[in-house]
């Protein structure tokens, strides 16, 4: 069911496409593609630190099964905009929010909604792999325990396994899920962190910079883990690296200095800006 | 600006030097680790030699004595253990709920700041201005008498800012990045705490508790303040019976004596005997402290297998 609030929106969607494929006749294929169904997505959000504002009236949208990335220079906003779909701001002192984030149509900031069953809709991966000094067994197990999820250990057993699996760490970790997480890789680490998010089996997964601390191989490895998931999960991301955002986002975001500056298909962003301070970052004028 | 050119024989004697500077801060550290540690030896292989022929295992199962021969600790040591019992009962969860709160839950301002500043300062207020603190208050105001309660209340008192500041640096150790994993996943800020926070932390709150209880075990100032005995020939009531309801608590409400007092009594006497007991005494305080950090190190060896970061 489409809402009148999302229907709305994904007309405002579509005017945006049509303005990005001015540039020439030949539109790539993406543009053309229906947008799937709205999953959020953030009305005029403004946001502050004390009397900084790190992002100023953000209106975007994130679409179901989607991998949306969000690029742009340090400082931009980007990882306080990430953070904004789950909350996560609100343990920051001195942080102010203004305008809406809507999640299937429902404002995050409703005073009647429970942070903490958002976050377990909303899950997150961050920066830096931080599995919890415990077994990596203990550490999937920990969402699904927290929210009364399962009923029996059998149960439990088989979310840790599904999840692990998901994450493509099964294999690499079946016979050692009672060793402490920490002793993992970082890759691996990072892996099991996902697979602890997604436990919960949230709708959204958010994802700062997952990659920054990981080799190349390992960066591969998640890259394409996050293509898989995307089948099953909305995927907001933050990047810093533009050959990821390339290579797995549908539609990527481009922040500048607290502004979205344009967001639309991959493919339109970096090939066909259309503002010249996008096509300045992508091209490596700045940044 | 110019570089000062220099021959290879310059930079090695630069070198040189700088070695021998490493070799002297060596040679002064391990003089100083001398004069700490055989200023210790000494003093304890002193007071070992004195008390030796006092230390029998009847030292430990009589009571003081107008005969230093006959004189043992037993009220000493168990006025000791059920007083350390009492403390750590009292100081372990508010110092650890009240380190928690500060450093968890307490908005950042000036309030808190001030709060800090005085924990900190309490930690070196001079352990009479307890005594005192506590002859008023727990003796008299709250009528509790110069009993075990009072003494265990006063000594928790003495180490509580030992303990919170222990508890929130053990806790300001702990990356703020796994707050935020176990808040990604919808973990309350309680959840996080009991299950996160404080288990992490406990190896280091431990080892603050241990610091404290090591200096109130010692203590003989605050506990003469608030009137414990120097002469006292009975045990306080024992806490289990074999009556309905088993446990009793009377003992809290015993006059008693402690170790450091104990001592303290046999080395005013004249007779040169009660010196010998005072030795003996002194070394089975320094073992009973000894055996407390022994059992900690063991519980934070343990807690910390658990842990791996």
């Amino acid at each position: 069911m489409v809402t009148a609030m999302e229907a709305r929106t994904q007309t405002t969607t579509h005017a945006t496409m049509l303005g990005s494929a001015r540039s020439g006749a030949i539109a790539p294929a993406v543009s053309d593609a229906p947008s799937p169904p709205l999953k959020a997505e953030s009305r005029n959000l403004s946001f502050h630190y004390g009397k900084f504002q790190a992002l100023k009236s953000i209106s975007m949208p994130v679409h179901e099964y989607q991998v949306t990335a969000l690029i742009g220079p340090s400082g931009c906003g980007k990882s306080t905009f990430l953070r904004c779909f789950n909350r996560m701001n609100d343990t920051v002192a001195g942080a102010r929010v203004t305008g809406t984030i809507a999640i299937d149509g429902k404002d995050i900031h409703d005073p009647g909604l429970d942070v903490v069953l958002l976050r377990a809709q909303v899950g997150m991966v961050f920066q830096k792999p931080n599995p919890f000094p415990k077994s990596i067994f203990e550490n999937v197990a920990y969402g699904p325990r927290l929210h009364g999820m399962t009923r029996s250990n059998a149960d439990l057993d088989q979310i840790v396994e599904s999840s692990l699996r998901r994450a493509g760490l099964w294999e690499e970790v079946k016979d050692r899920l009672d060793a402490p997480g920490t002793g993992l890789s970082g890759g691996q680490q990072q892996r099991l962190c996902i697979a602890r998010a997604i436990a919960v089996s949230p709708a959204v997964i958010l994802m700062d910079e997952p990659c920054s601390a990981l080799d190349p191989i390992a960066t591969g490895i998640i890259e394409n883990l996050i293509t898989e998931l995307s089948r099953n999960y909305t995927i907001v991301i933050v990047t810093h690296n533009m050959q990821q955002a390339a290579r797995v986002a549908d539609r990527t975001a481009f922040f500048h200095l607290g502004n979205l500056v344009e967001v639309g298909p991959t493919a339109d962003v970096f090939t066909k800006p259309k503002e010249t301070r996008t096509e300045d970052y992508i091209t490596g004028r700045f940044g | 600006m110019t570089y000062v050119a220099q021959t290879p024989e310059q930079i090695r004697g630069l070198i040189a030097k700088a070695k021998r500077w490493d070799v002297i801060f060596v040679a002064l550290g391990i003089i100083a680790l001398g004069i700490g540690l055989l200023t210790f030896v000494a003093l304890f292989l002193d007071m070992l030699i004195d008390g030796w022929a006092r230390l029998r295992p009847e030292f430990f199962t009589q009571f003081p004595s107008r005969r230093a021969g006959q004189a043992g600790i037993l009220s000493a040591w168990v006025g000791t253990t059920l007083v350390m019992l009492v403390t750590a009962a009292v100081a372990v969860p508010l110092g650890v709920a009240a380190g928690v709160y500060l450093e968890e839950y307490a908005p950042k301002n000036w309030v808190t700041d001030i709060i800090e500043i005085n924990i900190t300062n309490l930690a070196g207020v001079p352990s009479i201005v307890y005594g005192l603190l506590a002859l008023g208050l727990f003796v008299y105001a709250f009528g509790l008498g110069q009993s075990i309660r009072t003494a265990g209340l006063t000594l928790a008192l003495l180490i509580l800012p030992v303990v919170i500041v222990a508890t929130r640096e053990a806790i300001r150790s702990i990356p703020g990045m796994i707050r935020e994993g176990a808040y990604a996943v919808g973990a309350t800020k309680w959840q996080t705490t009991k299950d996160h926070i404080i288990p992490y932390s406990l190896p280091g709150i431990l080892t603050g508790v241990i610091i404290g209880m090591s200096r109130a075990i010692g203590e003989t100032a605050p506990i003469i303040t608030i009137g414990a005995l120097t002469f006292i020939a009975f045990l306080p009531p024992s806490p289990v019976s074999m009556d309905f309801p088993f446990l009793s608590f009377e003992w809290l409400k015993a006059p008693f004596t402690v170790m450091p007092i104990q001592m303290f009594n046999w080395t005013s006497r004249p007779d040169e005997a009660f010196h010998a007991n005072a030795a003996a005494a002194g070394t089975i305080l320094v073992f009973m402290t000894l055996a407390m950090n022994g059992l900690a190190i063991w519980l934070r060896y343990r807690l910390r297998k658990n842990i791996k970061w």
